[in-house]
C-alpha cells in the first residue's frame, strides 16, 4: 500500500493559485498608483506562438508575447474583465466556493461588468491562465463535463463542510464523479497498482461488474470521450503522486486513437498550462494491429476518419513514438475501424478475461 | 351655316370663369385661398410702413351649404397703413386693380388675389362684402360692397363716416363666402405656422369655425428695409420693353437714356458700355480715334493711354433715332457686356439672416440651425435672393424625408412640392458629401425674394426651373449644406470622444477597485490624472 508524502500538496497549491492572483493585483495596483495606466504581458496563444516540445512531451507556448494595456481603448475593458475574473478567482479560492464558466458570465454581471457572451467570458478565463500559469480549476472554475472513477483508493476531502472526511472509491458501483471537491481532495491510501482510463461508460460499467479493479488491482476512469481538463489533471496526480501506470483503452479508431494522445500530450488549446497531461501514460488498445490480431467485427473507415488520420500523421505529438506510427499505417493500411464493444462477439467477459490482460502485459 | 358671335368679356368676367388658374380650384382650396389673399394684403400694407403687424383672422360658421361645404364668415383685421377712402370700392372691388404695379417686391403681383376672394365669395353666397379702413387719420371709413362682374365695376351699397376717436389705422375686411373648412384645415394651419416663420415680427391670430384660437407671437420687432421702387436692371431688357422706354423717354442722347432708365448705371458705366457696343467712341487730338483698351479712364474723364492728352468722347446718338437692327443689338450688347453692376437689393426686402434665424428658431427651435443670404442676382432682368436656412434636430420632426420650406416674397408655398426649383435641386443634390441622409430630422427653408417671382401659375404655388434661379438655390444650398456637414462632422467627432471618454471613466475606477482588493490593499489608487489625460483630445471640442 502506498503512503502519501504529499499530504499538504493540495494546501501548498492552493497557496500558489492564490499568491499568483495577488501578484496579478499589486502589479496592477502599483502602475495604477504611480499613475500609469497598467500593462500586462502574457504569451500569445496564436497558432505561430505554439509549438510542440518533445523534451516534456506537450505542448508550449513560444517566445511571443502580447501586451494588454489599459491605455488602449480598445483593451481597457478586456483589461478591467480580467481584473475582474482574477478578483473572482481569488474570493472563490480563498472562500473555498467553486463556480463554473457559465457561473462566471452571470456573476460578472454583479459587478456591472459584462460579457458580451459565453465566449468573451471564457477567453478571459483563458487569460487568465496564461498570466498565472495556473488551470481554471485552480481557481475552482470548473466545466460542466464530469467524468467518474472507481477503485480502491481512499481519500480526505478538503472542501468545505467535508474537511478531514474520508471516502473510498469503491463505496458507489456507478463510480465516483471526478468534481471540484474529488481533485481538491488528498489522497491517503490506495491498494491499486495502476490506473485504467476508458473511453466509454458503458465498458467502464462493464469493468466494475467484471471486478476488473480487484483482478487487475487497478483504479478504473471513465473518460466520456474526450477527457475533461480536470480528469486529465487528476489522472497526472494519481500518476504523479501515487506512481502509479497509466493505461489507455479507446475505440479502435483515429479518434479513440486521439483521446489516449491528448491525456498522454496535451492539447494546443492548453498550451499555455502544465501538469494536464501525463507523458508516462501508455495507449493500450484498441490498436489497428488489434483489430486484424483479434479478429475484430469492423466497419470500414470513411472519408473523414482518413483525413483525420494523414492530419495524425503530421502531428509533431505523433512524431516521436513508433508505436503511433506503425498504427496510424496499419489504420490507413486495412482501412478498417472497431469499438471496444467489438469484443462481444467472444463474449462479454472476454475482453476483461483474455484481452485486457494480455494488452495490460504487452504495453507494460 | 352657324355664325360666331365674338363678345367682349371684362377682366373680372374673365377670371369668374376661370377661378382655377387663380386658385380657387374647389371649395377646400378655396376657403384656404381667401385665407390667404387677405392676410397677404395686410401684411404687405403693415409692412410698407414698417410697422410689425398685427393680424387677426376669423372664420366663422353661417350655415350649411351642401352636403361637403358651409357658408362660413371671413373677417380679417389689420394694423396696416389703411386705404384712402376713395380707393376702397375699386381696391375690393375692381380685379386689376391697385397698387402693386411697381418694380418693387411685394407678396402679391397680379392685384388680383384680394379681388378674387371676394368675387368668390359673392357668387358662392350673393351677399355684399364690408370693408373698413382708416390711414389713421380723423376718420374711419367703412363701405358695403358688391362686384359687377360683368362690367368689372365696384357696386357701393352703403357708406358710412366714422370720427377716429382712437387714432385706430388699419383695414378690416369682412365676407361670407362658401368653402369646405374641414378638409383645408391642415394646409390653413401649416399656412398660418409658416407665414409665423417667414414673418417673425408679426402677430399672427386665427380663431377657426370652432372657436379654437391658433396664437402665432412675434419674438422681435425689428423688420426687414421696407423695398424701394427701381429701374430695370440692363442683363434684363428685351426689345418690347427697350422700344417702350425709348418711346417715352424724355432723354435726346444714349449717355442721358441709360443712366435714367436703367438700375445702378451711372455716367462711367454708361460711357464705357456706350465704347463696348460701337455706339460711341474715344478720340485722341493727337491719336485719333482710340480703341477700347487704349483709353485710361479717371473718374468720368478720358485720357489716351499712348500721350496722355485728355480723349474726347463722341457725340451720343438720340435714342430715338436708333434704327429696330440697332435696338436688338442694344438690347443683345446689354446682356454681353460685363461691366454692370449687380442689382443692388434696395428694391428687395429679404429677410436677412437674424430674421431668418428668429423665425426658424421660434416655429422650429432646432438643435442646430444655419442660415445664410445670398448676394442679389437677376434672371430676366429681375433682380432676385436667395435666402436659405437648415435645420437640425430639435423640433425638426424625422420623416425619412426633408422637410422642405418653401418661400416667396415672405409668402409659404404650400402645393405643388415636387415641381419646385427647391424641390428638384434639393433632390438632386449629392448629400452624401456633406454626410447628411434623409433619415435624418432636417428642414430646408428656402426663401426666393424678387420684384417678380417667376411663378408657374397664377396660383402662386411653386417657382419656375429657371437656370438662373436653379443656379443661386443650388449655391446657396451648397453654403449652407457644407456648414451643417462641418457641424454633423464635429458632433460625431465629439460623440466619439464622449464615448471614448465614457468607456474610460467606466472601466478605469473598476480595475482600481479590482486591483485593490486583489492586492489587499485599503485605498483604492487614484485614477483621475489617468481620466484627465485621455481627455486631452476631446475637452475643447465640449
Amino acid at each position: 500500500m502506498a503512503q502519501m508524502k504529499n499530504r499538504t500538496r493540495i494546501v501548498e497549491k492552493k497557496h500558489e493559485v492564490v499568491g499568483s492572483l495577488k501578484t496579478l493585483g499589486t502589479d496592477i495596483y502599483n502602475q495604477l498608483d504611480k499613475g500609469i495606466f497598467p500593462t500586462i504581458n502574457m504569451p500569445s496563444r496564436s497558432t505561430e506562438n505554439i509549438t510542440y516540445d518533445p523534451s516534456i512531451r506537450q505542448f508550449v507556448l513560444g517566445e511571443k508575447v502580447v501586451s494588454r494595456s489599459a491605455r488602449n481603448i480598445r483593451h481597457v475593458k478586456p483589461f478591467t474583465q480580467l481584473a475582474w475574473a482574477a478578483m473572482f478567482s481569488n474570493e472563490l479560492t480563498t472562500k473555498k466556493k467553486t463556480s463554473t464558466l457559465r457561473d462566471v458570465y452571470y456573476s460578472a454581471q454583479a459587478y456591472e461588468m459584462t460579457f458580451t457572451d459565453q465566449q468573451e467570458s471564457n477567453n478571459i478565463i483563458t487569460d487568465l491562465e496564461t498570466i498565472t500559469g495556473f488551470s481554471r480549476e485552480d481557481f475552482n472554475i470548473f466545466p460542466e463535463e464530469r467524468s467518474a472513477i472507481f477503485g480502491d483508493l481512499t481519500i480526505e476531502y478538503t472542501v468545505p463542510g467535508y474537511e478531514g472526511k474520508a471516502l473510498n472509491l469503491t463505496s458507489h458501483p456507478d463510480g465516483v464523479l471526478i468534481g471540484p471537491a474529488l481533485t481538491s481532495a488528498e489522497f491517503v491510501s490506495t491498494n491499486a497498482d495502476k490506473v485504467i482510463a476508458i473511453e466509454k461508460g458503458a465498458l467502464f460499467t462493464r469493468f466494475i461488474e467484471e471486478n476488473v479493479h480487484n483482478k487487475h488491482k487497478s483504479l478504473l476512469i471513465s473518460c466520456g470521450g474526450q477527457a475533461p481538463r480536470q480528469s486529465r489533471a487528476f489522472i497526472r496526480r494519481l500518476h504523479d503522486e501515487l506512481n502509479l501506470p497509466v493505461y489507455i483503452f479507446t475505440d479502435g479508431d483515429p479518434w479513440g486513437m486521439h483521446i489516449a494522445q491528448v491525456i498522454i500530450s496535451g492539447s494546443a488549446n492548453a498550451a499555455h498550462l502544465r501538469e494536464l497531461n501525463t507523458p508516462d501514460a501508455i495507449w493500450s488498445g484498441v490498436w489497428a494491429t488489434d483489430i486484424v490480431d483479434y479478429k475484430l467485427p469492423s466497419d470500414p473507415l470513411d472519408e473523414v476518419d482518413i483525413k483525420r488520420l494523414y492530419e495524425l500523421q503530421k502531428d509533431p505529438r505523433y512524431q516521436n513514438d513508433p508505436l503511433w506510427q506503425r498504427e496510424i499505417k496499419m489504420f490507413l493500411k486495412i482501412k478498417r475501424k472497431a469499438e471496444q464493444e467489438a469484443f462481444s462477439r467472444y463474449g462479454l467477459t472476454y475482453i476483461v478475461d483474455e484481452y485486457l490482460p494480455r494488452k495490460l502485459k504487452e504495453t507494460k | 351655316m352657324a355664325q360666331a358671335t365674338f363678345e367682349e368679356i371684362s377682366a373680372s368676367d374673365f377670371f369668374y370663369r376661370n377661378r382655377d388658374i387663380a386658385g380657387f380650384t374647389n371649395p377646400s382650396r378655396a376657403i384656404f385661398a381667401a385665407i390667404r389673399e387677405i392676410v397677404e394684403n395686410s401684411l404687405d400694407a403693415a409692412e410698407s410702413q414698417k410697422i410689425p403687424p398685427d393680424i387677426y383672422v376669423r372664420l366663422s360658421f353661417e350655415s350649411e351649404a351642401s352636403k361637403d361645404t358651409q357658408i362660413y364668415k371671413l373677417r380679417v383685421e389689420d394694423n396696416g397703413c389703411g386705404i384712402q377712402p376713395r380707393f376702397i370700392p375699386s381696391a375690393f372691388g375692381q380685379v386689376l386693380y391697385g397698387s402693386k404695379y411697381k418694380l418693387k417686391q411685394m407678396r402679391g403681383t397680379f392685384g388680383l388675389g384680394g379681388k378674387m376672394a371676394v368675387l368668390y365669395g359673392q357668387v358662392t353666397t350673393h351677399q355684399a362684402a364690408y370693408v373698413t379702413s382708416s390711414t389713421g387719420q380723423a376718420k374711419i371709413y367703412s363701405f358695403k360692397l358688391m362686384m359687377d362682374i360683368q362690367h368689372n365695376r365696384p357696386i357701393i351699397l352703403d357708406r358710412k363716416v366714422l370720427i377716429n376717436k382712437e387714432n385706430w389705422r388699419g383695414t378690416i375686411v369682412e365676407f361670407a363666402l362658401e368653402g369646405d373648412y374641414l378638409r383645408a384645415m391642415p394646409k390653413i394651419l401649416e399656412y398660418f405656422k409658416q407665414t409665423a416663420m417667414v414673418n417673425p415680427y408679426a402677430n399672427l391670430t386665427f380663431v377657426d369655425p370652432k372657436g379654437r384660437l391658433y396664437k402665432f407671437t412675434r419674438v422681435t420687432s425689428e423688420m426687414p428695409e421696407p423695398p424701394k421702387e427701381t429701374l430695370p436692371h440692363p442683363y434684363g431688357v428685351d426689345v418690347e420693353l427697350l422700344q417702350r422706354l425709348i418711346m417715352v423717354t424724355t432723354s435726346t442722347n444714349m449717355l442721358d437714356f441709360l443712366k435714367h432708365h436703367f438700375h445702378r448705371v451711372g455716367e462711367i458705366t454708361a460711357q464705357k458700355f456706350l465704347i463696348f457696343s460701337g455706339l460711341n467712341y474715344a478720340s485722341c487730338p493727337e491719336h485719333g480715334r482710340l480703341l477700347p483698351d487704349e483709353i485710361n479712364w479717371v473718374g468720368s474723364r478720358l485720357y489716351c493711354s499712348r500721350c496722355n492728352k485728355e480723349a474726347q468722347f463722341s457725340p451720343s446718338k438720340n435714342p430715338k433715332k436708333l434704327s429696330h437692327e440697332e435696338i436688338v443689338k442694344l438690347m443683345q450688347n446689354l446682356k454681353k457686356f460685363k461691366d454692370f453692376l449687380p442689382p443692388d437689393a434696395s428694391c428687395l426686402s429679404p429677410l436677412g439672416e437674424a430674421l431668418l434665424r428668429a423665425g426658424i428658431e421660434k416655429e422650429l427651435n432646432p438643435e442646430y440651425l444655419v442660415v445664410h443670404q445670398r448676394k442679389p442676382s437677376t434672371y430676366a432682368g429681375h433682380p432676385f435672393i436667395v435666402e436659405m436656412g437648415i435645420a437640425y434636430g430639435g423640433g425638426v420632426p424625422k420623416t425619412g424625408a426633408f422637410v422642405i420650406y418653401r418661400f416667396a416674397n415672405k409668402i409659404p408655398l404650400l402645393y405643388d412640392e415636387a415641381s419646385d426649383v427647391s424641390y428638384r435641386v434639393i433632390g438632386s443634390m449629392n448629400w452624401r458629401r456633406y454626410k447628411v441622409s434623409p433619415e435624418m430630422p432636417i428642414a430646408i427653408m428656402v426663401h426666393i425674394c424678387s420684384t417678380k417671382v417667376p411663378y408657374k401659375t397664377v396660383g402662386k404655388e411653386f417657382i419656375a426651373d429657371r437656370a438662373e434661379v436653379r443656379r443661386e438655390v443650388a449655391n446657396e444650398l451648397r453654403e449652407v449644406a457644407r456648414q451643417l456637414g462641418h457641424f454633423l462632422t464635429r458632433r460625431e467627432h465629439v460623440d466619439k470622444e464622449k464615448k471614448r471618454l465614457t468607456i474610460f471613466a467606466k472601466y478605469l475606477p473598476k480595475i482600481a477597485q479590482f486591483s485593490a482588493m486583489l492586492a489587499g490593499k485599503e485605498r483604492i489608487p487614484d485614477i483621475e490624472k489617468l481620466l484627465k489625460s485621455v481627455q486631452k483630445y476631446g475637452a475643447d471640442e465640449e
